[in-house]
């Protein structure tokens, strides 16, 4: 009993209050920041050493859909051009506003009026795991432990389709997964919205060369959150979603 | 063993040149000479040139921390080989495998089941219409789940046969995270490939990514800095520790021991951003690169923040770990569910935390040690095991190697005060042509195998990897027997194998 007394007090109060403004170790790898200063001509060497495609040239530009943070390139480049910043705010709902550069706007997600009056107090989302490593389904599973409790804001991932208000899709689709993972999309009933989650959701990844993927389901099924990272932090995937939903938590 | 074998060691490069090529009955005979003696199989596998297919395979001496290689050669119209599966169960999936991606029959062999439905598999069955293994009688029925479990994790499908309550057989068919790694490997310069070894199973980041900086630096002949070594052994028992943590959190949720849940749900976390403050990255990635590590630590690190984590997991996770063991509630419920005894244990070829939970004393740490557990093995002392192979088994070794992961933290500290480098450059023309690499990584699963072959030009042959899940996932339907199917989700956390490790 006494023990049982300490575990409680030694467990205290662990939530993340502030997870808009939580400070993530400096290491950490999050947005890129690309300086204006011009390249060593004919330099590619950024492009050579990325594992995932993820980066174009003239002007340097990293497209967050596909980058794993590895951080290859900002190790190799002469120029010192690429560094990473601990800033986990990376969602965005439209494709394009992932590729970052030295002049573009922040990755930011808008606030959908229809989804927000639709899901803006619950919303309930399916996961389908579709040919990852599953680093982005711990970092899913995250989200319920007691420092995320994504719970508490309304959102929670339910155990059958029929059930969930959306899709959230992880992985770069394997052929063995595709079938499966129109099933339950499919099983959803309307109105539903689906997420894109991590390197291999939204592009295939480090994974996007190989052709034991069929990815035809993306080219039919319109996304309405993208979420980069390989795997994303918790906070990026949280915060990303208020953002969807129009929640005014600080 | 000398004259069909060739001797190496773990992550050390021998030419192919001087691995016997045996024909392949005698290969077969070897093969079976060795297992006779009581020695594993550590792997198996097919390389295809033109029309011929050459096989090699691997067994693991622990007696001399050695490895030992044999091959042989198929040539066009050869496809096939007795089976050795029926008197060596343990070797049943590597056959399989040869089947599905070589098209190597093995004749009689007694189940020949595809492995995970590979991409331009020789399979003629389809993933939709494969046919389970069906059981008859009055009141036996069927219960099919998946590949989309309830809960947020990887796909498979799970088929029991029933009796009532009771499972009389579960068949477990994979694939679904089939997305061609083996295939992917040899799409780019070896030496380039660290984010994928890191992308194999997120949950082994540093277990696959060192099993693949081991095999890199056997070919190129680099020998990563001491410091190097030992930031390595603090992120792969940082994974270690997490994982566990986690685990017996998953585990207390299955029971309902709530408070088992959040404690170590919490405790997880401050592992995991520890592995974060040294790697930028909560799995450990970006920090292991052939020939060293690419992240330092500083004094803050090493004098402060690790210990304060270190002395604080230790005591909060001691305090949870009594009151799970003592809770009238807990442990009747884990001892005699999912039995996997020694001998079923054995026979079948489990590895890893399974195999030790089964009274099996194996580690690769110990048995094949490198890097810094060279030094470390002695101070390790016994490999923990426990004999009954229940829930209640797994669920208290694990709770001792986390125990253990903390201790060699400690002991890798101690030796990280000199300011050596943390990186030596490996580079492609530094590759030794025409070779082959066996590493191996006690992965907190069990061991990580990687093999490659390299060619006249330093090209990359053949990448072939082993999770530990290769060998366990036939445990876990083993251990199911004779349980309640509501047993299953518990027997499944205790094991926690991996769906993409497996599927590669
Ligand atoms: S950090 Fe991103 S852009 Fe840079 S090399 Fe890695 S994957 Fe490519
Ligand atoms: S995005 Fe990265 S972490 Fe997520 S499944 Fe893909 S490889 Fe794994």
């Amino acid at each position: 009993m006494l023990n049982a007394l300490k575990v409680r007090w030694a467990q205290g109060y662990q939530t993340v209050d502030h997870i808009r403004q939580v400070e993530l170790n400096q290491r950490f790898r999050g947005l890129p920041v690309i300086e204006s200063r011009a390249c060593p001509e004919d330099c590619q060497a950024c492009v050579e050493v990325c594992p995932s495609q993820a980066i174009q040239l003239s002007p340097v530009r990293i497209d967050l859909g596909k980058c794993i943070f590895c951080p290859d390139c900002s190790k190799v480049c002469p120029a010192e051009k690429i560094h990473f910043t601990p800033d986990y705010h990376l969602s965005c709902n439209e494709r394009e506003g992932l590729v970052v550069g030295s002049q573009t706007q922040h990755p930011a997600v808008k606030t959908e009026e229809r989804i927000k009056q639709i899901f803006g107090r619950s919303l309930k989302l399916r996961s389908v795991s579709a040919g990852g490593c599953n680093g982005c389904e711990m970092e899913l599973n995250a989200l319920a432990n007691v420092n995320f409790d994504m719970g508490r804001f309304g959102i929670e991932f339910t155990a059958s389709p029929r059930h969930a208000d959306g899709l959230v899709l992880t992985g770069p689709i394997s052929e063995n997964m595709a079938p499966a993972l129109q099933a339950t999309f499919d099983a959803i009933p309307s109105p539903k919205i689906v997420i894109a989650v991590g390197a291999c959701g939204i592009s295939g990844g480090v994974f996007a060369a190989s052709p034991a993927l069929d990815r035809r389901f993306l080219e039919k099924i319109p996304v309405d959150l993208y979420i980069p990272g390989c795997p994303p932090h918790p906070l990026t995937f949280l915060n990303g979603l208020l953002d969807l939903l129009g929640k005014k938590y600080s | 063993m000398k004259q069909h074998w060739l001797q190496t060691g773990n992550g050390k490069a021998v030419s192919c040149k001087q691995i016997p090529s045996l024909p392949s009955l005698e290969f077969n005979s070897a093969l079976a000479e060795a297992l006779e003696n009581k020695k594993r199989v550590v792997s198996w596998f097919g390389m295809e040139s033109g029309s011929d297919i050459r096989v090699f395979a691997v067994c693991s001496d622990t007696s001399h921390s050695a490895l030992w290689v044999t091959a042989t050669m198929f040539e066009a119209e050869q496809r096939s080989f007795p089976s050795l599966a029926s008197r060596f169960p343990a070797v049943h999936l590597f056959e399989c495998e040869l089947y599905e991606q070589h098209g190597l029959l093995p004749e009689n062999h007694p189940w020949l089941k595809p492995v995970r439905f590979e991409h331009g598999r020789k399979h003629s069955l389809g993933m939709h219409d494969y046919p389970f293994f069906p059981m008859d009688g009055a009141e036996v029925h069927e219960v099919g789940v998946g590949p989309v479990h309830a809960g947020v994790i990887e796909p498979g499908h799970f088929r029991f046969q029933c009796h009532g309550e009771t499972v009389f057989h579960l068949e477990i068919q994979l694939g679904y995270q089939h997305r061609g790694l083996e295939s992917l490997f040899l799409q780019k310069p070896l030496l380039r490939q660290a984010a994928l070894a890191e992308s194999i199973t997120g949950d082994t980041s540093i277990g696959h990514v060192w099993a693949y900086a081991q095999a890199m630096e056997g070919l190129t002949g680099v020998t990563p800095p001491e410091r190097a070594q030992w930031l390595r052994v603090i992120a792969l028992e940082l994974e270690r520790l997490a994982m566990h943590i986690g685990d017996l959190g998953a585990l207390s949720g299955d029971i309902a021991f709530l408070p088992g849940l959040s404690v170590y749900g919490r405790l997880r976390t401050e592992v995991i951003n520890t592995s974060m403050a040294l790697s930028g990255s909560r799995f450990g990635r970006g920090l292991i690169r052939p020939g060293g590590v690419v992240y330092d630590v500083d004094s803050q690190f090493l004098a402060e923040y690790l210990p304060r984590m270190l002395t604080h997991v230790e005591k909060d996770m001691d305090g949870i770990n009594e009151m799970l063991i003592e809770s009238p509630s807990v442990i009747p419920r884990l001892e005699h569910t999912g039995l996997l005894s020694t001998a079923v244990a054995s026979e079948i070829g489990v590895v890893g935390f399974v195999a030790r939970s089964s009274g099996i004393a194996m580690d690769s740490r110990h048995d094949h040690p490198y890097g810094g557990y060279v030094f470390l093995k002695s101070r390790m002392g016994a490999i923990p095991t426990f004999r009954w192979g229940d829930v209640e088994a797994r669920t208290k070794l694990r709770i001792a190697e986390a125990k253990q992961s903390i201790q060699l933290i400690w002991l890798s500290l101690i030796h990280l005060n000199d300011q050596s480098s943390i990186s030596m450059p490996c580079t492609t023309d530094q590759i030794q042509p025409d070779s082959l690499v066996v590493s191996m990584v006690e992965g907190w699963r069990g061991e990580v195998v990687h093999c490659v072959v390299t060619g006249p030009n330093r090209e990359t042959l053949r990448y072939k990897i082993k999770d530990p899940s290769f060998h366990n996932w036939f445990g876990l339907a083993q251990a199911l027997r004779n349980n309640g199917i509501s047993d299953f989700p518990l027997c499944n956390k205790s094991f926690n194998l991996s769906y993409s490790g497996f599927d590669l």
